[in-house]
């Protein structure tokens, strides 16, 4: 049996752990990093619940090989809270009930905040193609479009305050 | 107690308040549950193989080599899971479906199953599993299934509801027929007649959590399944019959679940999962592939149908007939009956005749998707109905108005209707700015109405009081979108205490009594009905404390807003009591505080929809973008209008991608050709607008709130509506679902050359 021995950086912290070579991130991070909140829904990049950034990056966690991760920077769902506060798009989400099964949030989350770090003030179509990559088959998106629409104000504001 | 379960028409304080749910916190932070994040010391992969062929018999299955790989603890064929005495019905094919037993019925049928230390060895084992299968005749077409020289599926299956018993079996499992009148008579009262064949394709639920669970059982024979799914109760009861267990030595929790749509209340490979535990004597978590959701578990029917509706020239719909064949998978189901009960539901014609033809096929077993078998029986009537109003030249809604059921009339399944909402729907989607908005080029405005029963069923509450006065109701429905800040609103509500006081709290199966599947779009109209008798339960108590901790005659304490209040002028001295007064005394007042109801929740008030949307066709690539969409529907009562509005937006999406995009495609050789979600595309955030909602509130009398179950009926209308605009917008009337762009690039070539007509000879 052979592995690789990862150094990574998750959400800010140094994490170390060995797989096989040919695990996926996103197994590593579940299995070996204890992250659940990525979330497989299909294993073949089409559905965009295992969305995470590297080195700032939007990619889906099970295209990748953990191995690749190997001296870079991770995000997942879990380093949104900040300080213990929820990051505006999380309470929006709450707030605009832009979840019902939530399965699919994480990974809309991971998403909407790459696209909101790129673009503070999005188009609805922006936000749309933004968010194209990650299937939800609860909400018919609405709800979604509207809480980052919200979270986008409130943080403009917030910035600018 | 005995509870009244009639509508009040009560003035509420928080229902209809668009509260904060209480799961919303661990689902953002990604901190929830599913069915795939459980674990347990020690435990192992489960993985599934499965057979690659539509029809095949298993002549026999090797499993020493897999058996002898390190790492393997176990492998399970249908030999580790007998049938268990008494086993009969639905139950044994639940059993057989979960694993084959002789023969592979479809492509994804499992054949047996492994147990490893990890998922490579699990997957590796697989490979050394030697199935030796010998291919049989196949169909999987539903007419072709049908046909006198089909391959028979099953040598058992006569087709039931016809006279005499056939003599051999067939693919038809059953015929069924429901209706009113006489349709010769109502034919020949016709001025115009619409005869229209139409073909749908199966769709997937779609959920993107695939099936996951873990199951654990001990040497004892006991043990335990974390699984996702819509029903923890049913679920045990239907494992532990298949695996011969005692029901109550069987524990089932249910994950937060990742979307259900119908598709997690049947039963898949949990089954294996025990039986692979049960063997290896080490809990096993089994996590289906994406592939294997779409090969083995929950597709929709595939249906065809003849549909003939007939008007005067006035607009009065006077006969009707369907004929509608649904394809049910590898064993039988009521699927044809469904859709023969849903299909004229909306209107009022007074002969009518709905037949209905349940037929297996070499296709994963159908199971629930929202609404089922409604969406189809829809399109065809409603597709017909729009192609009526326009023989007789009268506007789609008006015809529809005119001849929609009403309070009082009979319904072509059985019932004499309530009061119901399909002429309010009507009348306000012709009263919608929508219906006026312009139109430009290659667009078209449709609209559709859908219907759905919904149900009550079996349901079971606790409500406990803790000493701070904070309050823990516990259900037994599975939250599936919302639900948990409903019932707390209900809870609160009927205590007359904030939101905020009310913790909703989802019982495993040793935690709570008997409660049905979170289906029919029950969960709320049924928790929230034993929600309210429990709360009513509980006040009773509060009453009684109240006035032991007074010193007076229960009857001189009444509850009010919140607060125990000792009416009469003789105790005018004695300031009320709230429901933390009276908890931090319990303990010394009788104990505990809590309130208990079981209910058979009768009473579900029936639901109507209509929807408009605007298309756009490209006429290049046929490619059909929606523009704008509008759900109107009959709620009941909306308790947290966010979630209802969240249903009905779900709801005609999953409709909009069945309409457009979504089918199970078979090859020749009967498997599945896109057991993925690239080549099985669902909408995604690009592909639609918002989804406007209108709320109509027309109170069910069968439940104290008025509530209705809001979660199906947006699901049913958008196949119909969107054909309905398509063919307003580029004059090609569809008649097969999804109307992809290969289909209409089709239908518009053979338009141009129907119009162009014989060319002219000089």
């Amino acid at each position: 049996m052979s592995g690789v021995l990862v150094t990574t950086t998750i959400n800010g912290d140094a994490v170390q752990f060995a797989c096989p070579e040919e695990e996926t991130l996103l197994d590593a991070l579940r299995d070996r990093v204890g992250l659940l909140g990525v979330k497989e829904g299909c294993g073949t990049g089409d559905c965009g619940a295992c969305s995470i950034t590297l080195d700032g990056r939007l990619v889906c966690s099970c295209l990748v090989l953990a191995a690749e991760a190997e001296g870079r920077e991770i995000g997942t769902v879990e380093g949104l809270v900040e300080g213990g506060k929820l990051h505006p798009l999380q309470e929006s989400f709450i707030s605009h009930a832009a979840l019902q099964c939530g399965i699919c949030t994480p990974g809309f989350l991971v998403a909407a905040k790459s696209l909101l770090d790129r673009n503070p003030d999005p188009t609805e179509t922006e936000i749309r193609y933004a968010l194209a990559g990650n299937l939800c088959r609860c909400t018919g998106y609405d709800k979604i479009v509207r809480a980052v629409q919200n979270a986008a104000k409130e943080m403009r504001t917030a910035k600018s305050a | 107690m005995k509870h009244d379960n009639s509508y009040t028409g009560q003035d509420f304080k928080v229902i209809g308040t668009r509260v904060k749910r209480p799961d919303g916190i661990d689902k953002v932070t990604g901190r929830a549950r599913y069915g795939a994040d459980a674990s347990l010391p020690g435990q192992l992969v489960g993985r599934v193989l499965r057979s690659p062929h539509a029809h095949a018999r298993i002549k026999a299955i090797d499993i020493s080599k897999a058996e002898a790989l390190p790492g393997v603890k176990a492998v399970v064929t249908a030999d580790d899971m007998p049938v268990p005495e008494g086993l009969s019905g639905d139950l044994k094919h639940t059993l057989e479906n979960s694993m084959a037993r002789g023969r592979a019925l479809y492509d994804g049928h499992a054949v047996a199953a492994v147990a490893a230390i990890d998922a490579k060895t699990a997957r590796k084992a697989l490979q050394l599993i030697e199935v030796d299968y010998e291919p049989l005749p196949h169909v999987t077409d539903v007419d072709a299934a049908m046909q006198p020289d089909a391959p028979v599926i099953h040598d058992w299956l006569y087709t039931s509801g016809v006279d005499p018993k056939p003599e051999k079996p067939s693919n038809v499992a059953q015929r069924t027929e429901f209706g009113l009148g006489d349709i010769d008579a109502g034919f020949a009262e016709a001025d115009v007649v619409i005869e229209r064949s139409y073909k749908t394709e199966a769709t997937h639920q779609g959920y993107i959590e695939p099936h996951a669970c873990l199951a654990n059982i001990r040497p004892d024979g006991s043990g335990e399944l974390w699984v996702t799914t819509q029903g923890p109760f049913v679920y045990r009861n239907v494992c532990a019959q298949l695996l011969g267990m005692d029901i109550a030595k069987l524990k089932v929790t249910s994950s937060e679940i990742g979307g259900g749509f119908g598709g997690k209340t049947h039963v898949w490979a949990e089954p294996v999962a025990l039986a692979l535990s049960r063997k290896a004597n080490r809990p096993v978590k089994l996590v289906m592939t994406r592939e294997e959701v779409f090969r083995a578990s929950g597709p929709t029917s595939s249906t065809s149908m003849d549909i003939k509706l007939g008007a005067t020239r006035d607009g009065k719909l006077v006969a009707a007939r369907a004929e509608m064949r649904y394809g049910n998978g590898a064993f039988p189901g009521i699927w044809g009956m469904l859709s023969c009960m849903t299909s004229f539901a909306c209107y009022e014609i007074a002969n009518c005749k709905a037949i209905g033809y349940d037929v297996v096929q070499n296709r994963p077993k159908v199971a629930a998707y929202r609404a089922p078998s409604a969406p189809m029986a829809a399109f065809g009537v409603e597709s017909a109905m729009d192609e009526l109003a326009a023989a007789i030249g009268m506007d789609p809604v008006e015809f529809r108005l005119k001849n929609a059921s009403k309070e009082g009339g009979q319904s072509h399944y059985g019932p004499v209707w309530g009061p119901i909402g399909i002429r309010a729907t009507l009348e306000a989607v012709r009263d919608h700015p929508h219906m006026k908005a312009p139109l430009g080029p290659n667009q078209g405005r449709g609209m559709a109405c859908g219907f759905w029963f919904n149900i009550g069923g079996q349901t079971c509450s606790d409500l406990n009081v803790g000493i701070d006065g904070t309050v823990t109701l516990t259900v037994g429905t599975v939250d599936v979108g919302g639900s948990r800040a409903s019932l707390g609103l209900i809870a609160a509500e009927e205590l007359g205490i904030p939101y905020e006081q009310v913790q909703v709290n989802i019982a495993d199966t040793g935690s709570l009594g008997h409660n049905d599947m979170t289906e029919g779009s029950r969960g709320t109209f049924s928790s929230g009905m034993a929600a309210i008798f429990a709360a009513r339960n509980t006040i009773e108590v509060l009453r009684e404390r109240a006035a032991k901790m007074w010193g007076i005659p229960v009857e001189d304490v009444i509850w009010e807003a919140g607060q125990a209040k000792a009416k009469g002028s003789e105790h005018s001295n004695l300031p009320p009591l709230s429901l933390k007064d009276i908890a931090a005394k319990s303990p010394k007042t009788g104990g505990p505080i809590a309130g208990h109801n079981e209910v058979v929740a009768d009473g579900a008030g029936v639901s109507f929809a209509s929807h408009i949307c605007d298309i756009e066709v490209d006429p290049e690539t046929g490619a059909t973008k929606v523009l704008r969409y509008t759900v109107v529907q009959d709620a009941g009562k909306a308790i947290h209008p966010d979630y209802v509005e969240g249903q009905f937006q779900g709801g005609a999406a999953q409709g909009i991608g069945w309409a457009l995009n979504e089918e199970y495609i078979y090859g020749e050789d009967g498997r599945l050709q896109n057991p993925g979600f690239l080549d099985y595309r669902m909408p995604v955030c690009s592909d639609l607008p918002f989804i406007d909602t209108k709320i109509l509130e027309i109170p069910n009398p069968g439940h104290p709130y008025g509530v209705r179950g809001v979660g199906e009926t947006s699901i049913v209308p958008p196949l119909a509506a969107i054909g309905n605009a398509l063919s307003n917008a580029v004059g090609v009337r569809m008649h097969h679902v999804p109307m992809s762009p290969p289909r209409i690039l089709k239908a518009l070539r053979e338009d141009r050359r129907a119009n162009r007509g014989p060319a002219k000879v000089a």
